[in-house]
């Protein structure tokens, strides 16, 4: 089926069946690898990618479901990994092995656009469908605190 | 500092296919300025000169600095850089690190000589040689530098990048390429502490910048040219027979090419060999999955399907009962139980975990008359090459392995990660191009080589003063990896508590489930066993369970000094209202010594909250203690996920929990508070840091449930056990 996805702001157009994962489709078709598998069944959020500007799970969202949608994945956060959340995971050393990060600064980065001072309490109720087996979660709390900080002074000057 | 730098940096990448479809593949940094880490730091020629098989030096001044361990997120490629770079003494913002060509390594005389990154023992076992490449590069540089200028070496100084002798000086790179003639009559002795200028500074990791942008490349982000992609199902119950499949209901399915039957080879029982199963492949791993899903499977699970984690319950309850294989016994510790009246005993249990690390097990071969290219998560990239050159019959110098980062290994991705390899191997053989094979996450946890599962019970006798005069323990471990067998002693064979009479005794019963190290083997169940009967010991002879902690372990330097540094940092108090409590524990694990208080509030319905962890690390030195307290921080969080959440449940032969959904581990909200201090020993020594902070977390945790419920916690996942109070 001829399907049209728009990614980080550039039309592709794919011959996949409807209900093929974004996640497939982002990482085998169009190269994407800084999307994670991590489960495959939302449970652990290494696929987190915006649609629209929302956090989804890549691996059960059916690519047919994010035609004329605007995607975003961690290669387009930013031209330049410049991103407040990728500053202050940067700051912070957030990553150890680094491969559930990608979907964490994504929930990260979606948390601050409509949440832009979040507490604590906003904090665990975005993070929550994310893991981390190397407990880099101490590092993420902070970090998502310090990119707050860090954007609202950009706004501001 | 360094890391931003990497922001700005331009990678070029270049794949070629070769004649005969060999895979070339080549990288280069074109503008390197600051200690970093490329996205797919794999290792080709730089343009540099090479001082030996550790290190070379750009024309600018940039030191490449070639890493033959595994970065999976211990800091590995940070690390080794800086063991080098405080030899070599250059800027550290000179410095990048590359993982180095195991091609090379195992082809060409290991010159790396340790390349398995397990057990913590990179920085605590390895320095010795690491330091000593750096000193003689450094050395080297000096000699070249004495001969150019006519002047003696010892009056040659080698300082952040610069040779100087008098007026005259010069950069490293200038003198680089004599210095690679050089041969030393003698090597230098490397630094001792008092000599550092770089190690025990608080760096951050080289690796960040390329892992929140998406580029670090892992082995499952592997691409190639022609590259079909197989999902892989091996009989659920471990080691049971394939006995057929269907393939005709799938082989029409969109993009789906072949399936591949896999057999175990007769009498290879090892984490490394093949197990029956099969595999389809298809052009994307979607559909690769898809069909493998739909495809009619059966199976012979043999006597095997009936063993359940109720059955192993039954089989310990009555080895528990007879003794054990001694392998350690001091005074006469059954006779003093015998003889005494103030004896008791407990059964603690802990059950099968999982690794679960968050990438997937994979593996990328591509087989071509010519070479075969490898890419796998495998915590011995050498062994990888090894294992691919066996299972396809090749020599080793037709095989490349390409190391990439890892998303954690946790110690499962030895034989865990190389059976992987075998089947990529197989595969792309029998197809006849490159295979990326991807495990589901539920083959991941069904196929892993799992955390075994111990019973143990302990028993005591109390003598007039209260204090042990006798400790038995008996603990029973499933398994038949004689690995798993040695380290299930740790922590408790060896516990350092004065107790005059003491024996430990251990059955090994053998299971089909496959088993292998799991971050700090031995100790992570152990220590929740020990720990705890340690506070039950000093509670019955009513001591406080800190102060008896330092009472048995006195005259014992690095104990005395991670329980005193405790006492005064914790707070810790055994007289808290019924609902709050505080628990301590303290382990020895890879030469550290960690001591850890917990505390906890739960409700009266029974709801746990593990409010703050504070931990006291003496691991003699430590060479980065910001990358120390976040790889402890980690330890906290994976030891408190299996004792919190965790456990395996065997039934008929199979794990039940198989995914996220079933095996839960500690999310962002569960997280404690954590405080990481360190109470270092002035006559040093390199302890591991890794693994030790884990261990006595689960039974500072369970120490401060029994405060703030007077329930004692037996056996885990805590949070389903009984917690209510009233």
């Amino acid at each position: 089926m001829a399907l049209t996805l728009k990614v980080n702001g550039t039309a592709h157009d794919l011959d996949v069946e409807p209900g093929m994962p974004l996640l497939w489709v982002l990482r085998e078709n169009l190269g994407l690898t800084g999307t994670k598998f991590g489960c495959g069944i939302a449970q652990c959020g290494a696929c987190t990618v915006h649609l629209d500007g929302r956090p989804v799970r890549a691996c059960s969202t059916p690519a047919a479901s994010a035609a004329g949608r605007e995607i975003t994945t961690i290669e387009g956060l930013s031209p330049d990994g410049s991103h407040p959340v990728q500053q202050a995971w940067i700051e912070h050393t957030v990553p150890q092995c680094g491969y559930c990060q990608s979907g964490q600064i994504m929930e990260a980065a979606a948390l601050l656009a409509r949440s832009p001072n979040p507490t604590d309490r906003d904090i665990d109720a975005a993070m929550a469908g994310h893991l981390c087996r190397c407990g880099t979660y101490p590092r993420i709390r902070k970090a998502i605190h310090d990119a707050a900080k860090l954007a609202g002074s950009k706004r501001s000057s | 500092m360094a890391a931003q730098a990497t922001l700005s940096r331009r990678t070029v990448i270049r794949t070629m296919v070769g004649a005969g479809g060999g895979l070339i593949l080549g990288f280069h940094i074109p503008d390197a300025l600051a200690a970093a880490v490329a996205p797919k730091p794999w290792t080709t020629p730089t343009d540099g000169v090479e001082i030996n098989a550790w290190l070379t030096i750009d024309a600018d001044g940039t030191v490449t600095i070639r890493v033959p361990h595994t970065e999976q997120g211990q800091g590995a490629l940070t690390s080794v850089a800086m063991l080098i770079a405080e030899e070599l003494d250059v800027p550290w913002e000179s410095v990048q690190a590359v993982f180095a060509d195991m091609h090379r390594h195992v082809n060409g005389g290991e010159e790396y000589i340790v390349t398995s990154t397990h057990g913590s023992q990179l920085v605590r076992d390895q320095h010795p040689h690491i330091m000593q490449a750096g000193a003689s590069a450094r050395e080297r540089l000096k000699a070249a530098a004495a001969e150019a200028w006519g002047v003696d070496r010892r009056s040659v100084t080698a300082r952040q990048g610069r040779l100087s002798a008098g007026n005259r000086n010069a950069g490293y790179a200038e003198l680089a390429a004599a210095a690679a003639e050089i041969e030393l009559e003698e090597e230098p002795a490397i630094k001792t502490p008092d000599e550092w200028w770089l190690l025990g500074r608080p760096i951050p990791r080289l690796d960040a910048a390329v892992k929140c942008d998406g580029s670090a490349q892992f082995s499952i982000d592997t691409q190639l040219d022609g590259m079909v992609y197989a999902a892989v199902k091996c009989c659920p119950v471990p080691w049971g027979r394939l006995v057929g499949y269907d393939f005709g209901r799938v082989k029409d399915s969109r993009g789906v090419i072949a399936a591949i039957e896999l057999r175990s080879a007769p009498g290879r029982r090892d984490n490394a060999d093949l197990q029956d199963g099969v595999a389809v492949v298809a052009d994307s791993w979607y559909r690769a999955k898809a069909a493998l899903e739909a495809m009619p499977i059966e199976w012979d699970f043999g006597a095997d399907g009936e063993v359940s984690s109720a059955t192993q319950a039954a089989q310990a309850r009555e080895l528990l009962d007879t003794e054990g294989e001694v392998s350690s016994d001091t005074g006469d510790a059954v006779g003093t139980l015998a003889a005494s009246n103030r004896v008791f005993s407990a059964d603690y249990h802990r059950p099968y975990e999982t690794h679960a690390r968050m990438e997937p097990i994979n593996a990328t071969v591509s087989v071509t008359k010519e070479r075969v290219d490898v890419w796998s998560p495998t915590q011995n990239q050498a062994t990888a090459l090894q294992l691919a050159a066996d299972q396809l019959g090749r020599d080793t110098r037709d095989v490349y392995v390409h190391t990439t980062f890892i998303g954690g290994a946790f110690g499962g991705n030895g034989g865990g990660a190389t059976a992987v390899t075998r089947q990529a191997a197989e595969i792309s053989r029998r197809v006849g191009r490159p295979v990326k094979v991807i495990w589901s996450r539920e083959e991941d946890i069904l196929q892993d080589k799992q955390r075994a599962p111990v019973y143990a019970r302990l028993s005591a006798a109390l003598g007039e003063d209260g204090l042990p005069a006798a400790f038995l323990s008996r603990s029973v471990v499933f398994t038949r990896n004689p690995l798993t067998i040695r380290l299930a002693d740790r922590g408790i064979a060896n516990m350092p508590y004065r107790v005059p009479n003491r024996r430990h005794e251990r059955h090994a019963a053998p299971a089909h489930i496959p088993t292998a190290t799991h971050r700090a083997p031995g100790a992570n169940q152990n220590g929740f066993i020990v720990e705890q009967f340690v506070d039950e010991m000093a509670l019955a002879g009513g001591r406080d369970p800190l102060a008896w902690r330092l009472e048995m372990t006195k005259g014992m330097e690095p104990w005395q000094r991670v329980l005193a540094k405790l006492k005064a940092v914790s707070g810790f108090r055994t007289d808290l209202p019924r609902g709050q409590g505080m628990g301590v524990a303290v382990l020895e694990d890879h030469s550290s010594y960690c001591a850890a208080c917990a505390t906890v509030s739960v409700s009266r319905e029974g709801e746990l909250t593990v409010d703050k962890v504070v931990l006291v690390m003496n691991s003699g030195y430590v060479i980065n203690p910001r990358a120390a307290a976040e790889q402890m921080e980690g330890s906290v969080i994976w030891e408190l996920s299996h004792a919190l959440y965790g456990g395996l449940e065997l039934q008929q032969g199979r794990f039940v929990n198989d995914n996220f959904d079933t095996y839960h581990l500690m999310r962002l909200p569960q997280a404690p508070a954590i405080e990481v201090h360190f109470a270092l020993s002035e006559d040093g020594w390199w302890g591991g840091i890794g693994e030790p902070a884990g261990p006595p977390v689960p039974p500072a945790v369970a120490n401060a449930i029994f405060f703030a419920t007077g329930k004692r916690i037996r056996t885990t996942p805590i949070t389903r056990q009984d917690l209510t109070w009233s």
